[in-house]
């Protein structure tokens, strides 16, 4: 199946010299959700912001469903939906009104049914002649989306959806996204809350300095996720490790007075009770251990220090 | 064509100018209405006809070229600032409409509001001040057209603006003094030769004169002069927006 946005070559120079894009190349399979991480000024808004058409590229070339951005940005468009970072919003239109508006700019004649139902799905149904000003800031978040979505776009961006947004409509953002995965709707969202991306994505890709350093399934990130150290601080410092535990690959760190224990979370057997038996066994006397879990959050901070 | 955008469009400029409506309409009209009470029926018995032209009746068509030169520049200037403003001129460049359709969109919604106004006033007029039209045709030709032409300006100026400020600079420090100079109040001919000179230098001059010929067939320039410039002024317009757009200026990034 053909990507459904394919960006090659991407790259964007401001008019004050900074170059926030350096020739991006990625691509979005149909009905993914994709999260884009990365910290701030990476280069995640600017990316999102030339594909729907508000930032001119440099050079490169952007499809979306098959359609230039540039020379068929009609069928591109159209295809495309956004919901940007902050609330950008008229305040003096009722809810009705402003979604109404937003289909109307796609083109497509007015259709009562769907924007009730479009509504109902991010449960504003019951607010729809209230005027923007009297919504609280989660419910204008819902009516961006609402905005997005109303003129039935295949693509959605989310552009730091749940940034500091407390932790209820975090979840409730994350039922509507999952909603519409399961309509068919492809979801590209940024975010640096790294636990977001670990819930939602099936791929994920880290941007940094305007370079997409690594784009992955998310199941493989997990396994490297999945890494944990057991850490057993020994009574009596140790010289070497006893050849009864070399099958463990013990690391000795901190003088000697410490066993290090790399093991996967996901195995079947973690080998801890293993260890803890044969250490025992061989006569090392321990006062405490503890377990350390590189995060995804360390992961992605290790790459974009270029450690990884 | 996106038609359903530009509808979309007119139609929510439209309801803001609904909801606004002691602002948008109620003002302007009692602002100038004024004028009529005050040189029209009160002073105007005191003034000498102009050709034939009770005075009060003679400043009404500068009268209604200042309110709809003022409030074309003003009405479409804010309407896309204020989108510019707080951001929401994002849903304009993501959706899939063209430039020109933006403008037909903004531009129409602004001209139309201005012409509501020039009526309304019009009408207006006719209850204080001895009112007639000869050419019906040329004056809503005149009234079309320079609406449809200085919200084109407004249009640019809304963009250009970099703060609320500069949205009142232009309609208020420009197109106001001009149109008091320009011969509103006074049939250029009054004035010393030397001033008449300087004074075709005022674009407006031709505006008002051509209006007004519409009205009374007294003008202070040709009328067929007076639809040139109008013209003019109208494909200058179009150039500059046409290069906002070419440019992104201001606009896009």
């Amino acid at each position: 199946m053909p990507p459904i946005i394919s960006i090659a070559g991407l790259e964007k120079r401001y008019a004050s010299g900074l170059q926030a894009l350096k020739r991006v190349d990625l691509e979005i399979r149909k009905g993914e959700i994709f999260a884009l991480l990365g910290p701030n000024g990476a280069g995640k808004t600017t990316l999102i912001n030339i594909v729907c058409g508000i930032v001119t590229p440099s050079a490169g070339k952007v499809t979306v469903g098959g359609h230039d951005i540039q020379s068929d940005y009609r069928a591109a468009r159209s295809l495309v939906g956004l919901v940007p970072q902050e609330l950008l919003i008229t305040p003096f239109e009722t809810v009705w009104q402003t979604t109404r508006f937003s289909r109307g700019l796609f083109g497509k004649p007015g259709d009562a049914g769907y924007l009730e139902k479009v509504l109902k799905d991010v449960a504003l149904w019951d607010r729809r002649k209230s005027k923007i000003v009297t919504l609280s800031g989660g419910m204008k978040r819902r009516v961006m989306i609402a905005k997005a979505l109303v003129h039935e776009p295949q693509v959605l961006f989310l552009d730091e959806p749940t940034a500091g947004v407390d932790v209820e409509l975090r979840q409730e953002m994350w039922h509507v996204v999952r909603k519409l995965r399961d309509s068919g709707v492809t979801i590209i969202l940024t975010t640096h809350y790294i636990e977001e991306a670990e819930l939602m994505a099936d791929r994920v890709g880290v941007i940094n300095r305007g370079e997409i350093v690594l784009v992955e399934e998310k199941a493989v990130l997990m396994h490297k996720l999945g890494k944990k150290q057991l850490t057993v601080q020994l009574a009596q410092p140790l010289a070497e490790i006893p050849a009864r535990l070399a099958s463990y690959k013990l690391g000795l760190g901190h003088g000697g007075r410490e066993l290090v224990y790399t093991y996967d979370t996901q195995a079947e057997h973690t080998g801890i009770a293993g260890l803890l038996h044969d250490l025992a066994a061989a006569g090392v006397e321990f006062k405490d251990i503890q377990t350390t879990q590189s995060s995804l959050e360390e992961i992605f901070v290790d790459i974009i220090k270029g450690k990884r | 064509m996106n038609w359903r955008a530009i509808w979309s469009i007119y139609v929510f400029e439209m309801t803001r100018a609904g909801r606004t409506l002691i602002q948008s309409i109620v003002a302007p009209v009692i602002s100038t209405a004024l004028y009529f009470v005050v040189f029209g029926a009160a002073m105007g018995t005191r003034i000498a006809q102009i050709e034939g032209v009770h005075y009060g009746a003679f400043i009404v068509p500068g009268l209604i070229m200042l309110m709809l030169l003022t409030q074309s520049v003003t009405n479409a200037a804010f309407a896309i600032y204020f989108q510019k403003f707080i951001g929401t001129i994002y849903e304009l460049l993501s959706a899939p409409i063209s430039p020109f359709e933006i403008v037909v969109g903004y531009v129409g919604a602004a001209a139309t509001k201005s012409i509501i106004l020039g009526f309304v006033i019009l009408i207006t007029a006719f209850f204080f001040v001895p009112m007639r039209i000869d050419h019906p045709v040329w004056m809503l030709g005149f009234l079309i057209l320079t609406a449809i032409t200085f919200s084109l300006l407004g249009f640019i100026i809304g963009i250009w603006a970099g703060g609320f400020e500069q949205l009142q600079f232009v309609p208020m420090l420009v197109i106001t003094p001009l149109t008091f100079l320009g011969g509103t109040f006074y049939s250029i001919s009054v004035l010393p030769p030397a001033w008449q000179t300087v004074t075709l230098f005022n674009p407006l001059v031709y505006l008002i004169s051509g209006f007004r010929w519409s009205f009374f067939e007294i003008a202070d320039v040709h009328v067929g002069v007076s639809l040139g410039m109008t013209a003019l002024f109208l494909v200058a317009c179009l150039a500059g927006i046409w290069w906002i757009f070419r440019t992104g200026y201001r606009l896009k990034t």
